[in-house]
């Protein structure tokens, strides 16, 4: 009884789907726009994400060490930050490499490196790169650093200089401003999610309303409610089903031809390489919420006519 | 009259606006009857009709059909009560998205009958109201009188114990009228009740059985095997 009457709501759900042809497709078009919208929000969502992620990392302070500080006491001191739950990542750069990295940006300045070669000693002195897991965290390590620099009576003065004062300006606005979008992205994503749901909930309870008078005679032949309900639940949910694999393909030669123009406009964040390597994702998103969609608003229209 | 199988005991019903649309209504129908209720429009039939099928219920007093006071049915009872009803009305209300194959199997998918038994019984109602040949159609594809027939095809082949018939010749001319009455009738032969109201006199005249007369809300006259007297 059962088993017969779940095959009975799936057929007469996947006949009326084919039956409303009209309907169907319009419905669909509306709900892949709604999807259309939630995807290229998944797409921004990470492009954004990427976009700061890259700024972040450009984004570091410097400590500069005494030519004269011995290269023990700042691996020592490497460490230390190193264990600092507010710290990500710290590069040792030694003198040696300091000086590489020097002769190699000037090295179509002939000046420079004469005058470099007239020194017998090497001028510049090692550093630590330390980046932090968040901006707003680089206050506390300037901190930390400038209590190392004041040294105290009998000890000797590692840290020539710090740069997290000439940064923090924009160290500061950069923290703000991830804040800002982020916040602003998630309000977004909430509005223009609500408001395609909205629609999708309207439009499939409009081509319900035609069928208005259908199910009151259902209802008096004696059909109970989960099988009235039932065939527009499958209906609802093979637009969603549909709307969904056709905007999951849609994305496909969108995400191709704004590739180019996604890697100008985000730096490293290149549209198809997302698409690819986030199929699976977008595909749970994509037809997930339009199956789910469909259902619950097929769910809640049939509802309202039925009079529970 | 012993076999009594819808039973109203001192109806009244009063509308949300206040109007009286049966007042203290008495009527007892047996098993195998034919009965015809003819009165003006606002008489209370459909009223009447409506309480069969527990779509309406009394404002005092009570109703049974089969013996259960539709008072007290839950969901699941209703549900099963008006499987045992089968209703036909004025408008024919066919479900327009499937064709006159579904729309009678659809009455036995939700009595829970077997693929097998949908099989067999819906060409032999359409066959009892001659459609054979017209059962892909849909209703919009169908004349009044064939739809008509479709939908006493639907009321009778879950095999009700009662036929409640709503105005059923209102919409048709005399030839499907005269058609629909017939089928009606070989329908009460086979040993189904049929209740059907009307304000057709030729219906009541070729009908020729009990006849029951309303006039605002009261039931003015009982006729064993009665005229169309108004």
């Amino acid at each position: 009884m059962l088993k017969s009457g779940i095959k009975r709501v799936v057929r007469s759900g996947v006949v009326g789907f084919f039956r409303n042809a009209f309907v169907s497709v319009s419905t669909m078009l509306v709900m892949m726009i709604t999807l259309f919208v939630i995807g290229v929000l998944l797409f921004m969502n990470a492009a954004l994400t990427s976009t700061l992620e890259q700024v972040r990392e450009k984004v570091d302070i410097n400590a500069y060490f005494l030519t004269s500080a011995p290269e023990k006491q700042i691996l020592e001191l490497k460490s230390s930050i190193e264990q600092m739950p507010e710290v990500e990542r710290v590069e040792y750069i030694s003198r040696e490499k300091a000086l590489e990295r020097f002769k190699a940006r000037h090295k179509n300045d002939q000046l420079t490196l004469q005058a470099l070669e007239e020194l017998d000693e090497n001028p510049l002195g090692a550093s630590l790169a330390i980046q932090a897991k968040d901006p707003s965290q680089y206050a506390v390590i300037a901190k930390f650093l400038e209590d190392k620099t004041a040294v105290g009576e009998g000890e000797q003065q590692l840290i020539e200089n710090i740069n997290y004062s000439q940064n923090k300006v924009v160290i500061e606005r950069l923290s703000n401003l991830t804040k800002a979008i982020e916040k602003a992205g998630v309000i977004f994503t909430i509005f223009l999610t609500v408001a395609s749901i909205m629609i999708v909930f309207n439009t499939i309870r409009l081509a319900i309303y035609t069928n208005k008078d259908e199910i009151e005679v259902m209802q008096l032949v004696g059909a109970s409610n989960w099988f009235i309900n039932g065939p527009y639940i499958i209906e609802g949910m093979l637009y969603g089903l549909v709307a969904g694999l056709v905007t999951l393909f849609i994305f496909y030669p969108l995400s191709i031809y704004m590739s180019s123009s996604t890697e100008v406009l985000f730096g490293a964040f290149n549209s198809f390489t997302f698409y690819i390597n986030n199929f699976g994702m977008l595909f749970k998103y994509l037809v997930g919420s339009g199956v789910g969609l469909g259902a619950v608003s097929s769910y809640l229209a049939v509802r309202r006519y039925l009079g529970v | 009259m012993s076999d009594s199988l819808i039973k109203f005991e001192k109806v009244t019903k009063i509308h949300n606006g206040g109007t009286v649309a049966l007042d203290s209504v008495d009527l007892d129908i047996s098993n195998g009857e034919f009965v015809s209720i003819v009165g003006h429009s606002g008489a209370g039939k459909s009223t009447l009709l409506k309480m069969v099928l527990a779509e309406l219920y009394p404002t005092q007093g009570a109703v049974y059909v089969d013996k259960d006071d539709t008072r007290h049915l839950s969901k699941k009872e209703l549900v099963q009560l008006r499987r045992r009803v089968g209703t036909i009305f004025q408008n024919f209300r066919l479900i327009e998205s499937k064709t006159v194959y579904e729309n009678i199997a659809f009455a036995l998918e939700v009595a829970g009958m077997s693929d097998e038994e949908i099989e067999a019984d819906v060409p032999h109602v359409l066959g009892l109201v001659d459609l054979q040949d017209k059962a892909e159609y849909f209703p919009k594809e169908l004349s009044g009188g064939e739809q008509q027939r479709v939908a006493i095809a639907r009321a009778i082949v879950i095999q009700p114990s009662v036929l409640v018939a709503d105005e059923p010749t209102g919409n048709l001319d005399p030839i499907n009228t005269y058609e629909v009455v017939q089928i009606l009738k070989k329908i009460n032969d086979l040993g189904t009740t049929v209740v059907l109201t009307t304000h057709n006199k030729g219906v009541i005249d070729s009908v020729g059985s009990r006849v029951v007369t309303m006039d605002g809300g009261k039931i003015v006259r009982d006729d064993k095997s009665g005229q169309y007297m108004l």
